[in-house]
C-alpha cells in the first residue's frame, strides 16, 4: 500500500466508509436532538436509542479518522455495539411494538434509512478486520 | 415547496450520479466537467434553500419548521463536504465519495418533500 497522509483506515475504500459514517453521525445526532428537544415524552425509549446510535456513529467516524491502534480497537467496539444495536432494536421494534410509538435510526432494522444501518456495521467490521494493526509495529 | 424545483434537483442529481458511475466503471477521476455539474446541483440546492425558507415563512400549513430547515441546511452541506473529502484522494474511492454525497442529497431531498407534505420526525 502506498504511503498516504492521514489515517490508513480513512483512505481507499475507508474514505467512502468514513463519509457514510459521517453522514449517519450527523443524521442520528440531528434526529435525536430534534426528537428529544421537541417532544421527548412521546417516545422516550425510541428517542434515547436515537441518541445512543448518534454516539456510536460519532465514535466510529472519529476513530476511523484517527486511525491509531487504540482508535482501531474503539472502532471495533463501536461497530460491534452498532451491529448488536441494530439487530436488537430492529427485532424489538417488530416484537414489542408498544415500546416504539415513534421510529429511531435502528428500528425495523433501519428501514427508514434504506436498511443502510443494517449493512453498515458489517462493512465496518470487515474493513477493520482487513486493516488489523500489525503486531510489533510501533504505536502511533 | 415548488414541485419543479424538487424535480430539477432530483433530475440534476440523477445526471451527476450517472456520470459518476461511468467514471467509477472506467476508473477515471472526476475532472472539471463533473465538478461543473456538481456546482450546478449545488446552485439548484442553494436556490431551493432560499425558496424553501421563503415558502416556510409564508405557508399556513402544518410543517415542522426546525426539521424542514435542518434538512435544507443538510442538503446544502453534503456536496461541499463530499467534494472536499474526495479531493484529498483522487482515486476511485474519491469518486465513490462524490457518488455517496450525491446520493445523500437525493435522500435528503425526498425526506424534505415528505416533511413539507406534513410528516414529522
Amino acid at each position: 500500500m502506498p504511503e498516504q497522509h492521514g489515517s490508513r483506515l480513512a483512505s481507499g475504500p475507508g474514505r467512502i466508509l468514513v463519509f457514510v459514517y459521517g453522514v449517519f453521525a450527523v443524521a442520528a445526532t440531528g434526529r435525536s436532538a430534534v426528537q428529544l428537544g421537541l417532544h421527548a415524552d412521546r417516545a422516550p425509549l425510541a428517542y434515547s436509542l436515537s441518541l445512543v446510535a448518534a454516539v456510536v456513529y460519532l465514535a466510529a467516524t472519529t476513530c476511523l479518522l484517527l486511525g491509531s491502534d487504540r482508535a482501531w480497537r474503539i472502532a471495533v467496539l463501536a461497530c460491534s455495539i452498532e451491529l448488536l444495536g441494530v439487530l436488537v432494536v430492529g427485532t424489538l421494534s417488530y416484537v414489542v411494538t408498544d415500546w416504539f410509538p415513534d421510529k429511531t435510526v435502528w428500528s425495523h432494522f433501519g428501514q427508514g434509512y434504506g436498511y443502510f444501518p443494517l449493512v453498515l456495521p458489517f462493512v465496518g467490521l470487515w474493513w477493520l478486520r482487513r486493516n488489523t494493526p500489525e503486531r510489533g509495529t510501533p504505536r502511533r | 415547496m415548488n414541485v419543479w424545483l424538487v424535480a430539477a434537483v432530483l433530475a440534476l442529481a440523477g445526471v451527476v450520479m450517472v456520470v459518476l458511475v461511468v467514471l467509477l466503471v472506467r476508473d477515471e477521476t472526476a475532472g472539471d466537467p463533473t465538478f461543473g455539474l456538481l456546482a450546478a446541483l449545488e446552485l439548484a440546492l442553494l436556490v431551493q434553500a432560499v425558496v424553501g425558507v421563503v415558502a416556510l415563512s409564508s405557508t399556513s400549513r402544518e410543517v415542522s419548521g426546525v426539521l424542514f430547515l435542518s434538512y435544507l441546511l443538510g442538503a446544502l452541506c453534503a456536496l461541499p463536504i463530499g467534494a472536499f473529502w474526495s479531493l484529498a484522494e483522487r482515486t476511485r474511492a474519491g469518486t465513490g465519495v462524490l457518488l455517496v454525497a450525491t446520493f445523500t442529497v437525493v435522500a435528503l431531498e425526498l425526506r424534505l418533500d415528505s416533511i413539507w407534505g406534513g410528516s414529522g420526525a
